[in-house]
C-alpha cells in the first residue's frame, strides 16, 4: 500500500489548495473590486482557524469512537484530543480530513460578500466547524453502526455531498437570511469585477478535486491484496467520474444559459465546473461513467437555473453558494439512488438499474437530515453572534468598501500608470474613493 | 487661445495622437472617462442576471492652442476619430483667458 500512502500525501496538499488559493480566487473574482481582499481573507483565515481546531478536537469528534459505537451525532471529543494516542503514520489521514473541514467552512463565505464583520466571521468559523461540521463529518464519513447518515440511514456519500456541500449551502442560506441584503441589492449593479481570477480559481478547484474525490477511498478488503486490487479499480472509477461529470456540467450549464439568456458565458463555464464537481462528489464511487455524465449534465443545467432563484425569492446569496453547492449537492446525492450500480462502491443498484426505490429513499432521507441539522445549528450560531457581537458592518462602511474598512487595504492601485500619481482608494493624493454607480472607479 | 476638448472612442486614441503629433502638437492632457450619449450603454448577463451598463468608456483629450490652430486641430480629430457609427464622440472649442507655464512663469502664447 506504499503507493496509496504516497498518493494521500499529494491528495491532502491538493485539497488544501482548493481553499488556498483556488476557492479564494473563484470567489474573489466574482466579488466587487472594493471587497475582493475581504472575500479572499475569509478563505485564508478559515484555513488557519479550522486547521488548528481540527487537530485539537475535530479528528476526535469525527473519528474518536471505536468502530462499533462512535455515537449518533459525534464521537468522543476528548478521546483523541490533540491527536493523543494517534501515531504519526496516521497523521496524513488527519490532515486529509482537516482539509475537508477547512473548505466546507470557507465555501460559506461566498454568500456573505461585502457586508459581514470580519470579527463576526472569525467567531463564526470555529463555532460552526465545532458544532456543525465536525458532527456532520462523523455522521457521514465515520460510518460506524451508530453514525446517523452513513450507519443508521445508510445513505451513500463518497466524498461529501451532504457533509460538505449541502452542509455549507444550507449554512450559507441561513446566514444570508440573518445578515440581510447588501445595500442596494438587487437594484444596484454588483457584477463580478475580474472573471479571469474566477476562471483560474475554477480550474484550480477542478485540479484539486482529484485529491478530494479520489483520495476519499475507504478500503473494505480483508487482506492487503484485496485492498490493492480495490485501490486500482476504484481510483480509476472515481478519477474518470470526477472528470466526465465536470465536463458534462460545463455543457449543461452553457446550454441552459444559451437557451435562457442568449449567450454562453465564461462565468457559466466556471460555474458549470464547480456544479459538476459538487454533484459528482457524493456519487464518484457509486456510478459508472454513463451515470457520471448524466449527473454532470443534470447538475449543470439545474444549477444554471437555480442561481436565478435568489432574485425570485429575495435572498442575497451573493456568489450563489445556495444555487451551486446546496442544489448541486442535493442533485448528486439524490441521483445516486437513480444511477448507482451494484459494482460501485456502495454495492447497490439504483432505480434505473432495477434496484428499486430503496436506495433513492435512503439518499433523500440523508439529504433531509443534513439540511435540518445544518439549518438548526447554523441558525443558533448565527443568532447568537447577531445579538452579541453583531454580524454586519455599518451601512456607510459597506458602501465605502469592506476591504479598506476591515483590513485597511485596497486591492488595486489603478492610477499609478497614468502620470505616476497616487494610489487607488483612500490612499490616493486626492483621497478619491468609489462613488459611481459602477461600484469602483477604474 | 483656445481649449480644444475631444471625447473619442478609446480604440481611436493612438490614431488621433499620431495625427496631432504629425501636425505639430507637442503636448496634451488625456484622461479615461465614461459617459453616454446617443450610443447609450449595453446589457451584460452574469449567471442569468442582466446588468445595464449605462456608462461607455471614452478618452478625453484636452489641448490649449493658438487661435489660428484651433480649426485645423478640430479637423484632424474629427477626421481620424470618425468611424461613422453612433458613439464616435464630440469635439468642442472654448476660449481661454490666460495660460501660465508653471516652471518659468511664462504667460499666454509664450507658455504654449
Amino acid at each position: 500500500m506504499d503507493g496509496y500512502y504516497a498518493f494521500m500525501l499529494v491528495a491532502t496538499a491538493l485539497v488544501l489548495m482548493m481553499t488556498v488559493p483556488a476557492l479564494a480566487l473563484f470567489y474573489g473574482g466574482m466579488s466587487r473590486s472594493k471587497s475582493v481582499l475581504n472575500m479572499m481573507m475569509m478563505s485564508y483565515i478559515a484555513a488557519a482557524i479550522v486547521g488548528i481546531l481540527y487537530v485539537a478536537v475535530g479528528w476526535s469528534m469525527g473519528f474518536g469512537g471505536d468502530a462499533e459505537s462512535g455515537g449518533t451525532f459525534f464521537a468522543d471529543p476528548t478521546a483523541l484530543l490533540w491527536l493523543d494516542t494517534v501515531t504519526t503514520d496516521s497523521y496524513v489521514f488527519v490532515m486529509f480530513q482537516m482539509t475537508f473541514a477547512i473548505i466546507t467552512v470557507a465555501l460559506i463565505s461566498g454568500a456573505v460578500a461585502d457586508r459581514m464583520k470580519f470579527s463576526a466571521w472569525v467567531l463564526f468559523v470555529p463555532l460552526w466547524a465545532l458544532l456543525c461540521y465536525f458532527p456532520m463529518a462523523h455522521m457521514v464519513f465515520s460510518c460506524t453502526a451508530d453514525s446517523l447518515i452513513c450507519g443508521r440511514i445508510g445513505a451513500q456519500d463518497y466524498a461529501g455531498g451532504t457533509a460538505v456541500h449541502i452542509n455549507a449551502g444550507v449554512a450559507a442560506l441561513v446566514l444570508v437570511l440573518l445578515l440581510g441584503k447588501r445595500v442596494g441589492w438587487p437594484r444596484e449593479q454588483m457584477r463580478p469585477h475580474n472573471l479571469t481570477l474566477t476562471m483560474l480559481g475554477a480550474g484550480l478547484l477542478w485540479f484539486g478535486w482529484y485529491g478530494f474525490n479520489v483520495g476519499s477511498i475507504v478500503f473494505t478488503g480483508a487482506t492487503d491484496e484485496e485492498n490493492i486490487a480495490q485501490f486500482f479499480s476504484e481510483t480509476g472509477r472515481t478519477f474518470a467520474n470526477t472528470t466526465l461529470a465536470t465536463m458534462a456540467a460545463i455543457l449543461g450549464w452553457l446550454l441552459i444559459e444559451r437557451l435562457l439568456h442568449g449567450k454562453a458565458t465564461s462565468l457559466g463555464a466556471a460555474s458549470g465546473i464547480v456544479a459538476g464537481l459538487v454533484a459528482i462528489t457524493p456519487a464518484a464511487g457509486a456510478v459508472d461513467i454513463e451515470g457520471a455524465v448524466a449527473i454532470g449534465l443534470i447538475a449543470g443545467a439545474v444549477c444554471a437555473w437555480a442561481v436565478s432563484l435568489k432574485y425570485k425569492l429575495g435572498y442575497d446569496d451573493s456568489l450563489d453558494v445556495v444555487g451551486v453547492h446546496l442544489v448541486g449537492g442535493i442533485v448528486g446525492t439524490v441521483l445516486i439512488g437513480v444511477f448507482s450500480t451494484a459494482d460501485g462502491a456502495g454495492g447497490v443498484d439504483g432505480l434505473l438499474y432495477g434496484g428499486g426505490a430503496g436506495s433513492l429513499g435512503d439518499q433523500a432521507l440523508g439529504v433531509l437530515v443534513a439540511i435540518v441539522f445544518s439549518g438548526v445549528i447554523t441558525a443558533i450560531i448565527g443568532l447568537a453572534i447577531k445579538f452579541t457581537l453583531g454580524l454586519r458592518i455599518a451601512e456607510e462602511d459597506e458602501v465605502e468598501g469592506i476591504d479598506f474598512v476591515e483590513h485597511g487595504e485596497t486591492a488595486y492601485d489603478l492610477h499609478s500608470g497614468m502620470g505616476g500619481g497616487g494610489g487607488g482608494g483612500k490612499t490616493g493624493v486626492l483621497g478619491t474613493q468609489p462613488v459611481t454607480s459602477e461600484g469602483a472607479h477604474a | 487661445m483656445k481649449l480644444v476638448t475631444a471625447v473619442i472612442k478609446p480604440h481611436k486614441w493612438e490614431d488621433v495622437r499620431e495625427a496631432l503629433e504629425t501636425f505639430g502638437v507637442t503636448g496634451m492632457t488625456v484622461s479615461e472617462v465614461s459617459g453616454y450619449g446617443r450610443q447609450k450603454g449595453h446589457t451584460e448577463v452574469y449567471r442569468g442576471a442582466e446588468y445595464d451598463i449605462a456608462l461607455v468608456p471614452k478618452i478625453r483629450i484636452e489641448i490649449v492652442v493658438d487661435d489660428d490652430d484651433a480649426d485645423d486641430i478640430v479637423g484632424i480629430v474629427v477626421k481620424t476619430a470618425q468611424t461613422g457609427r453612433i458613439g464616435d464622440g464630440k469635439v468642442w472649442v472654448s476660449p481661454v483667458e490666460t495660460v501660465i507655464r508653471v516652471r518659468t512663469g511664462d504667460k499666454d502664447e509664450a507658455a504654449l
